[in-house]
C-alpha cells in the first residue's frame, strides 16, 4: 500500500514540475514572439538614415528618428539627475538610520503609493506644476515627470542592497574608530554599489519606455531641439504617433523605433548584469 | 540600528559628520513623502469642481456623459479592478510556476539567462504591448479562444454574449503578460534565499522534491512572494496605453468577460487633451484621485496582510 | 582594491556625462532659427506637416513644429498660451474664447470629409446610407445589416442578417464632433439623447483610439461599421459608403463633393469663420464635411514668431492650397480665401 502511495507521490512530483516547466516555456515563448514580431516588422526600416536623419513629412518615404534618439537621451539624463539622488539618499536613510522608526514606515508607505501612480497622472502633475507656469513645453518638464517616476525603484533597490551588507562590516569599521558617516560613505555604500547601480539602470530602462507622461510635458518636435527648454522628440512618443497614422512606411518606422528602444534597454541590462556578476564573483 | 556612539535622542550623534549625513538623508527621504502629499493635493485641487458637484455619488455613478455634464466613476473602477484581477489570476500561478522551476529545478547555468530574459519582458514599452495586443491578441481571442471557452464553459455568465476580440478578458490577458516578469523575478530571488536547511530537513523526512517545495520552501518565502504580487497589482492598476488599445473603451458594467469595458487610467489618457470645459477636466482628474485612493487602500491591505503573515510565521518558526 | 573599483566607476560615470553633453552640443539649430510651436487636430496633420516642411525648405529660419494632440488639446494649449498657435476641427465656443488668455482668430485651412466605413464579410459593394440609417445604427435602434432602412436603398445587394458592430472613437476628437454634428442635425432623437461634442456618451459600440484605431478595428471585426476621415479610408483600402444629402442624392465623399458643401456656406460665412457645413444644401454636397481651423492669437507678443506665422498663413492661402488635393483634402473656396486674407492683415505683432 505504501508502495502505491509512494508511486503516486512520485507521479505528482513529476507532474507538478512538468507544469512549472511548461509555464517557463510559455513565458519565454511569449518573449521571443514579441521580439520576433518587432524584428519582422521593423528590421527593414533600420538603416543608417534612421539613426541620423530627421523625420520626413507624410507621404515621403525615408527619414529617420535621430532627434528622437537624442531626445530620449536628454530626457533620461534629466530624469536620472532628479530620480537618482533623491532615491539613493532616501534609500540610505531608510537603511542606515530609519530601519525601525515611524518616519521610515511613512516614507516606505509613501514610496509604494508613488510607485502606484499611473504614468499619465504623473504627466498631468508635471504639466500643472512645470509646463503651465513656464508657459511652454520643454525637455525639462518631461525629465521631471520621468524623474519622479524613477524615485521609488531607486529608493527600494538602494535600501535593499544596503541592507544586504552585513552588520559585521559596519561594526568592524566603527570598531576601528571610523565615524558612522565615513563608514557609510566609504564602506557600506561601495560594498552595495554594484547592486544599487543595477537597480538604477533597470529603473532607467523602465522609464525610457514611458509614453503617457511625455505627451503633455516634453510634447514632441519635428526638428532638432536646442537646449533644455524646448519641446523634444522622444522614441516612445514617436512610436505612438507613427503607429496611429495611416501610412505603412510610418508603421514600419514605429516598429523600428520600438526595436531601437528595446535594444537600448537590452544593452543597459546586459551591462548592469556584467557589472553585478563581477561583484558576485568577488564574493562580497 | 544605532551602532554609532550617540548622546541619546534624534540628531544627537556624537560628531557633526554623522549628524550632517543623518539630516541630509532624512531631508531627501522626507521630500519623497512631501512629494506624494503634494501630488495628492494637486489632484484634489484640480478636481474640486467635480467633487463639489457630485460628492460621493461620483463613486457609484454609472453615466459618463460629457455633453450633458453627468460624470460617474463606477464603470471605470469596475474595469480597472476586474482587468487587474484577471491579470493577477493568470499571472500569479504562471509567474510562481516559472519562479519555482527556475529556483528549484533548473541548474544555475539555465536559470540565470532565463530569468534575465524574463526581466526583459518588463522592459518592453507599453505602447508596443498595446500594438501587439491589437494585431495579435485581439484576433486570437476572438477567433481561437472564444469558441473554445464557449464550448466548454459557455454556460457560465462570465463567458456569455458576443466576443469582439477587444474586451475585459483580452485586457486581462495582456496585463498578465506585462506583470508576470515582476512576480517571477522577485519570487525567484526570494525562493533562492530560503536556507538550504529547510529543504534538507523536509527531504530528510522523506518528502518528494515537490512536497518539499510546497510545504517547506514556498511558505517560508510567503511574504516576499506576496509582496511581488502587490507590486504586480500596482503596475496593473496604473497601466494606461496597452489597456486602452484592447479593452474596447465602453463605460459599461457587464457580467461577461467578453464584453468591452473601460479603465480609470484609460479614460484619463483618452479624454484629457480633449476636455473642453472645466467641469469635464475636473471630473477626469477626480478619476485620477480615485485611482490614487485605490492604490493607497491596496497598499494598506498589502501591508496588513504581510504583517499578519509575518506574525503568524514568527509564531510557527523556531 | 576598493579604491580601484570606485575609480573605474567614477571614470565610467564621467564618460557617460561627457558623451551626453557632447550629444547635446552636436546638432544644434543655427542661431537664426526660430521655433514656432503649434498643437491641435489630428485630422489635418498630414497636410499641416507637409505645409510646414515645404515652408521650411523655402524659409530655413522658420521651424514650425506642429503636434497632433487633438482638437480639444489644441484649444486648451492655445488658451493657456503654452503653444504659439492651435488647430481644431471643432470651432471654439464663446465661453472658451472668453476664457482664453488671449483673443483668438479662427482661420480655415482646408476642408475634409468623414466617411462611414464598414466590413461585411463577402461584401465589397458600395453601400448607400440614409440619414435615418446612420443615426439608427449609431443609436442602437437599427441592429442588423439587413434592416429595411439599409436594405431599402440598396436593392440587389445581399445583406446578411448579422448584428452590426458599431465602432466609434474613444478619444475626444474633431472627427467625432463633425460626425455627431451631422447626426444632431438629421436626427432629433440623437440631438436630444446624445448631442454633439468631441466626446459623447455613445449609446452603443466599441471605442478605439484615433482614426487609425477605428479603421484598424473595423477592418479586423466582421460586421463592423465605423467613421473616419476620408484619407484614412482611402489609405487602408476599406469600403466606405455614400451618404444621402439634404437634396436626396447619395453622394460619395470626394474633393468635389466636399468643396460643394463649402460653396454653399461661403455665401453666408460669418466674419469669424466659425461655421458648420454638415448637411449643407447643394445637389452634390457631401453632407458630412467640415472646415478645419488654425487658432491664431490676434496679437503676438513675440514679433519674430508673429511675422513667421503671418507669412506662412499668406503662403498657405496661395501656394499651400495646391498641396491639399494630393493628400485628400479639399482646398478652400476662393471667396473664403479672400475673406481670410483680410483677417490675416489684422493680426498684430
Amino acid at each position: 500500500m505504501s508502495e502505491l502511495k509512494y508511486r503516486f507521490r512520485q507521479a505528482k512530483n513529476y507532474v507538478m514540475f512538468s507544469i512549472t516547466f511548461l509555464c517557463t516555456l510559455l513565458t519565454v515563448g511569449v518573449l521571443f514572439f514579441i521580439l520576433g514580431y518587432m524584428v519582422w516588422h521593423g528590421a527593414s526600416s533600420l538603416n543608417w538614415d534612421f539613426f541620423t536623419k530627421l523625420p520626413k513629412p507624410v507621404g515621403e518615404p525615408g527619414g529617420g528618428m535621430a532627434n528622437a534618439i537624442v531626445g530620449t537621451g536628454k530626457l533620461l539624463l534629466i530624469a536620472a539627475l532628479i530620480g537618482v539622488p533623491v532615491g539613493f539618499l532616501g534609500g540610505v536613510y531608510l537603511s542606515e538610520f530609519g530601519r525601525n522608526n515611524r518616519i521610515g514606515f511613512l516614507v516606505r508607505y509613501a514610496t509604494d503609493i508613488l510607485n502606484g501612480i499611473p504614468s499619465i497622472v504623473m504627466g498631468i502633475f508635471a504639466y500643472t506644476v512645470v509646463v503651465l507656469p513656464m508657459r511652454r513645453f520643454s525637455a525639462v518638464a518631461g525629465g521631471i515627470a520621468l524623474g519622479i517616476m524613477m524615485i521609488p525603484i531607486a529608493l527600494r533597490s538602494t535600501e535593499e542592497f544596503l541592507k544586504l551588507v552585513p552588520n559585521s562590516l559596519r561594526e568592524a569599521s566603527l570598531a576601528l574608530g571610523i565615524p558612522q558617516w565615513k563608514t557609510i560613505i566609504r564602506v557600506v555604500i561601495p560594498t552595495g554599489f554594484r547592486g544599487i547601480l543595477t537597480g538604477i539602470m533597470l529603473d532607467l530602462s523602465r522609464v525610457a519606455g514611458e509614453t503617457a507622461p511625455l505627451l503633455f510635458t516634453a510634447f514632441s518636435n519635428r526638428f532638432w531641439s536646442a537646449g533644455w527648454l524646448q519641446p523634444t522628440a522622444s522614441l516612445p512618443v514617436m512610436i505612438y504617433t507613427y503607429s496611429i497614422a495611416p501610412y505603412e512606411d510610418w508603421h514600419r518606422q514605429a516598429w523600428a523605433a520600438g526595436l531601437v528602444l528595446l535594444m537600448l534597454i537590452l544593452f543597459v541590462n546586459v551591462v548592469s548584469r556584467l557589472v553585478l556578476r563581477r561583484r558576485l564573483a568577488m564574493g562580497v | 540600528m544605532r551602532l554609532a556612539p550617540s548622546l541619546g535622542g534624534p540628531f544627537r550623534e556624537a560628531n557633526w559628520g554623522d549628524r550632517a549625513l543623518h539630516i541630509l538623508t532624512l531631508g531627501f527621504a522626507l521630500s519623497i513623502f512631501a512629494l506624494t502629499a503634494l501630488i495628492a493635493l494637486a489632484l484634489y485641487r484640480n478636481s474640486i469642481l467635480s467633487i463639489e458637484k457630485f460628492g460621493l455619488r461620483f463613486l457609484w455613478g454609472t453615466t459618463w456623459d460629457p455633453v450633458f455634464e453627468q460624470f460617474g466613476a463606477l464603470p471605470f473602477l469596475f474595469g480597472t479592478l476586474v482587468s487587474s484581477g484577471i491579470a493577477l489570476l493568470i499571472a500569479f500561478p504562471l509567474g510562481l510556476g516559472v519562479a519555482i522551476f527556475l529556483s528549484e529545478l533548473a541548474p544555475r547555468w539555465l536559470s540565470d539567462p532565463i530569468a534575465f530574459l524574463i526581466e526583459l519582458l518588463a522592459a518592453v514599452p507599453s505602447v508596443v504591448y498595446g500594438l501587439i495586443g491589437i494585431f495579435v491578441l485581439v484576433p486570437w481571442v476572438r477567433d481561437d479562444l472564444t469558441p473554445v471557452l464557449k464550448k466548454t464553459l459557455g454556460f457560465l455568465p462570465i463567458f456569455s454574449g458576443p466576443s469582439y476580440g477587444v474586451g475585459m478578458l483580452t485586457a486581462g490577458i495582456l496585463l498578465a503578460v506585462m506583470v508576470v516578469p515582476f512576480i517571477t523575478s522577485l519570487s525567484r530571488e526570494v525562493l533562492m534565499a530560503v536556507p538550504a536547511s529547510q529543504r534538507e530537513a523536509a527531504l530528510a523526512l522523506g518528502a518528494t522534491r515537490w512536497e518539499t517545495t510546497r510545504m517547506a520552501v514556498v511558505p517560508y518565502a510567503r511574504s516576499g512572494v506576496m509582496g511581488s504580487m502587490f507590486l504586480a497589482l500596482a503596475r496593473a492598476l496604473g497601466e494606461t496605453m496597452a489597456v486602452t488599445m484592447v479593452i474596447g473603451n465602453r463605460p459599461e458594467i457587464a457580467a461577461s468577460l467578453f464584453a468591452p469595458g473601460y479603465s480609470m487610467a484609460a479614460v484619463i489618457a483618452n479624454e484629457f487633451t480633449e476636455a473642453t470645459y472645466d467641469l469635464y477636466l475636473h471630473a477626469l482628474v477626480e478619476i485620477g484621485l480615485v485611482l490614487f485612493a485605490v492604490t493607497i487602500v491596496v497598499n494598506a491591505l498589502a501591508r496588513l496582510l504581510i504583517l499578519a503573515v509575518a506574525r503568524k510565521s514568527a509564531e510557527v518558526q523556531v | 582594491m576598493v579604491r580601484k573599483r570606485i575609480l573605474s566607476q567614477a571614470v565610467l560615470r564621467m564618460l557617460f556625462f561627457v558623451l551626453a553633453a557632447a550629444s547635446m552640443l552636436l546638432p544644434q539649430a543655427a542661431p537664426a532659427q526660430t521655433l514656432v510651436n503649434g498643437a491641435g487636430a489630428t485630422f489635418p496633420y498630414p497636410i499641416y506637416s507637409k505645409w510646414f516642411d515645404e515652408y521650411y525648405k523655402l524659409h530655413p529660419n522658420a521651424q514650425i513644429n506642429y503636434q497632433s494632440i487633438g482638437s480639444g488639446g489644441g484649444i486648451r494649449q492655445i488658451s493657456e498660451l503654452t503653444v504659439d498657435f492651435g488647430a481644431t476641427d471643432a470651432p471654439m465656443t464663446d465661453e472658451q474664447l472668453s476664457k482664453a488668455k488671449t483673443a483668438i482668430f479662427h482661420l480655415p485651412t482646408v476642408l475634409g470629409g468623414v466617411v462611414p466605413i464598414y466590413n461585411i464579410p463577402g461584401l465589397s459593394a458600395e453601400l448607400k446610407f440614409t440619414a435615418k440609417a446612420l443615426s439608427g445604427i449609431f443609436m442602437g435602434t437599427i441592429r442588423k445589416w439587413n434592416d429595411p432602412e439599409i436594405a431599402g436603398v440598396n436593392p440587389g445587394i445581399a445583406l446578411p442578417g448579422n448584428d452590426i458592430v458599431v465602432v466609434h472613437r474613444s478619444d475626444g476628437s474633431g472627427t467625432t464632433y463633425c460626425w455627431t454634428d451631422y447626426l444632431s442635425k438629421v436626427s432629433p432623437a440623437w440631438r436630444a439623447q446624445v448631442g454633439r461634442s468631441t466626446s459623447v456618451n455613445w449609446p452603443v459600440g466599441l471605442g478605439a483610439k484615433g482614426n487609425e484605431g477605428v479603421s484598424g478595428l473595423v477592418k479586423q471585426t466582421p460586421n463592423a461599421i465605423g467613421y473616419v476621415e476620408l484619407i484614412y479610408a482611402t489609405s487602408i483600402n476599406i469600403p466606405y459608403g455614400t451618404v444621402q444629402n439634404s437634396s436626396g442624392n447619395f453622394v460619395k465623399a470626394s474633393l468635389e463633393s466636399v468643396t460643394a458643401a463649402a460653396a454653399g456656406a461661403a455665401k453666408n460665412m460669418p466674419p469669424d469663420f466659425r461655421v458648420s457645413i454638415t448637411n449643407s444644401p447643394g445637389k452634390n454636397a457631401y453632407p458630412i464635411s467640415t472646415f478645419t481651423w488654425l487658432l491664431v492669437p490676434q496679437q503676438f507678443t513675440d514679433a519674430t514668431k508673429g511675422k513667421i506665422l503671418v507669412d506662412f498663413l499668406k503662403w498657405m492661402l496661395g501656394e499651400g492650397q495646391r498641396y491639399a488635393a494630393g493628400l485628400g483634402y479639399a482646398p478652400l473656396p476662393p471667396e473664403v480665401i479672400e475673406m481670410e486674407k483680410q483677417t490675416i492683415a489684422r493680426i498684430r505683432y
